[in-house]
């Protein structure tokens, strides 16, 4: 017999009620602005815009608003919006090495034409908490210096007119390219859809992946060829124009990590790499994905598959911290009726092990009796 | 296009894709002779794919998605003019393609690009300069030690 259940209308919508009034908080303290959380909270809006993949920074932050700042909910609230939108096509694939350079760090080479360029970093601070940030204290305008040429070619470009590093290799511009959004993933799946897969992927999830190949599980010694953070030019080619127009810029991370390779009978001994790009300013991220994405070519390099890392089934579909969320959190939801037969399982289970414990035990006395009889 | 212009439509374009919707606003407020201007698409905000390549110059892959906005406007005068740019914006969707519609317009190009467009560029190209300043002030200058220990 299967009873349908309804109810919890007005419990649902009081509690709805409830979150938005613990939302908004003391009437006291001024409404958050969307203007302040892009502005203020701007890494935080770079994360929500990268795992709910969809570019745009008012809503990210109108997302973290509606979240009352837990991430992988307004991760989940960008991800919902951005099945209502439709699609109007593809970008041109972005040329990071055109790109206005706000951060640029190698800890390969020390001279790189272009220079190590710092930028907006909390590398090399102390940690210590600054107790003036609790107030509003004048911040001094940024230092300025003479900018040199612009130039800055991928440090893996350098490398790789020696032949000591592979060079990336290019689909030919025929094949299709994958996307996970519109095809389910299967397995094995190529680079590209890895890649778009680590992208969207959950930052903490990519990060203990990456810690793990460093700490030996698939290590492939791994050094940060070159980091960079800035903007580039979005190009979509308009059908009706017949040309490529620049629709305006992102900004972008993108992490080139150098690793070793043994090299085998057809490859001499050079460097492999890998790759990661992110929205945003999120260079954890980014780090993060290139360790993961080299784990993943096992396979290709001649590897041996031996950690979790290297399991694209694995990393791939646990990446999406929508989808594990979904999952996880579903157990909330009732499960009276599944419970029910699981109780009703156990019961019928604990009186078969009563049953089977009175036997023996029953067993147990007579035999104990017949012992004491023929003493 | 037979007068002397200082850019190109794509450059044209891409400044209009990038300027502010009050500068456009503000351009088109004050515009006189206003042609008519019909919508024959949009604006409607959707999304585009952006793309990345594998390694940096390796194979395309699918990043993650923007918001755009496109909106195409036909002129009185004939010409029909174009706009997608990022972002949610509709109203500046819909100006950008009337000044492109207008920037066709072999009268109009000239002070399209004088007022409009080559302050806008200029604008954003100083607000470039600024961002090489500050990353340039942040560059290390590496500078060695002599220890002496190999006298």
């Amino acid at each position: 017999m299967y009873v349908a259940v309804k109810g919890g209308e007005t419990a649902i919508r009081n509690a709805h009620r409830l979150v938005a009034d613990k939302r908004r908080g003391d009437r006291s303290v001024p409404s958050i602005s969307l203007d302040q959380i892009v502005n203020q909270l701007a890494l935080a809006v770079d994360r929500v815009m990268a795992e709910g993949s969809l570019y745009d920074p008012e809503l990210a932050a109108l997302a973290i608003k509606q979240a009352r700042g837990d991430m992988i909910e307004a991760i989940f609230l960008l991800r919902a919006f951005r099945t209502t939108a439709p699609r109007f096509g593809f970008s041109e694939p972005l040329d990071t090495s055109n790109m206005l350079v706000e951060r640029r760090i190698s800890a390969t080479f020390k001279d790189l034409p272009g220079g190590q360029l710092l930028g907006p970093t909390f590398d090399y601070t102390h940690r210590l908490l600054d107790p003036e940030l609790a107030g509003d204290a004048e911040i001094p305008a940024p230092e300025l210096a003479e900018a040199g040429d612009g130039v800055m070619p991928r440090v893996t470009d350098l490398l790789g007119q020696e032949g000591l590093i592979e060079a990336d290799a290019d689909a030919g511009e025929e094949a299709e390219t994958g996307d996970l959004t519109r095809e389910p993933l299967s397995f094995p799946a190529d680079r590209a859809l890895r890649l778009q897969a680590l992208a969207r992927g959950d930052e903490g999830f990519l990060l203990s992946l990456g810690y793990s190949t460093q700490r030996g599980y698939a290590r492939s010694h791994p050094f940060a060829g070159e980091i960079r953070l800035g903007e580039v030019e979005v190009m979509v080619e308009i059908p009706e124009l017949g040309f490529t127009v620049s629709i305006g810029r992102i900004e972008v991370t993108e992490c080139q990590m150098i690793n070793q390779f043994k090299g085998s009978a057809k490859v001499p001994p050079q460097f492999t790499r890998g790759y990661g790009l992110v929205f945003g300013h999120a260079e954890r991220k980014a780090m993060s994905m290139a360790l993961v994405d080299r784990a993943l070519r096992w396979r290709e390099l001649g590897e041996e598959k031996t950690a979790p890392a290297q399991d694209e089934e694995f990393v791939l579909s646990h990446s999406d911290n929508v989808q594990a969320t979904g999952f996880v959190e579903h157990l909330k939801l009732p499960h009276y009726v599944d419970f029910q037969a699981e109780l009703e399982l156990v019961r019928r289970m604990r009186a078969k092990h009563e049953a089977a414990v009175r036997d023996s035990a029953g067993q147990d006395e007579s035999k104990a009796k017949q012992q004491e009889a023929a003493e | 296009m037979n007068r002397e212009t200082a850019m190109t439509r794509q450059e044209a374009m891409a400044v209009l894709a990038r300027s502010s919707l009050e500068k456009l606003r503000a351009a088109w407020d004050g515009w006189d002779s206003k042609p008519a201007t019909e919508l024959l698409r949009g604006p409607e905000t959707g999304m585009i794919m952006i793309r990345g390549r594998t390694g940096g110059s390796g194979a395309p892959f699918n990043l993650g998605e923007a918001s755009v906005t496109r909106a195409t406007v036909r002129l009185g005068t004939g010409e029909v003019g174009f706009s997608c740019i990022l972002g949610r914006d509709t109203e500046k969707a819909r100006l950008a393609a009337i000044f492109d519609g207008l920037w066709q317009r072999d009268g109009d190009r000239g002070r399209i690009e004088q007022d409009l467009l080559l302050p806008l560029a200029e604008r954003l190209a100083a607000a470039d300069r600024t961002v090489r300043a500050q990353t340039a002030a942040t560059q290390v200058n590496f500078f060695t030690m002599v220890r002496g220990d190999d006298e």
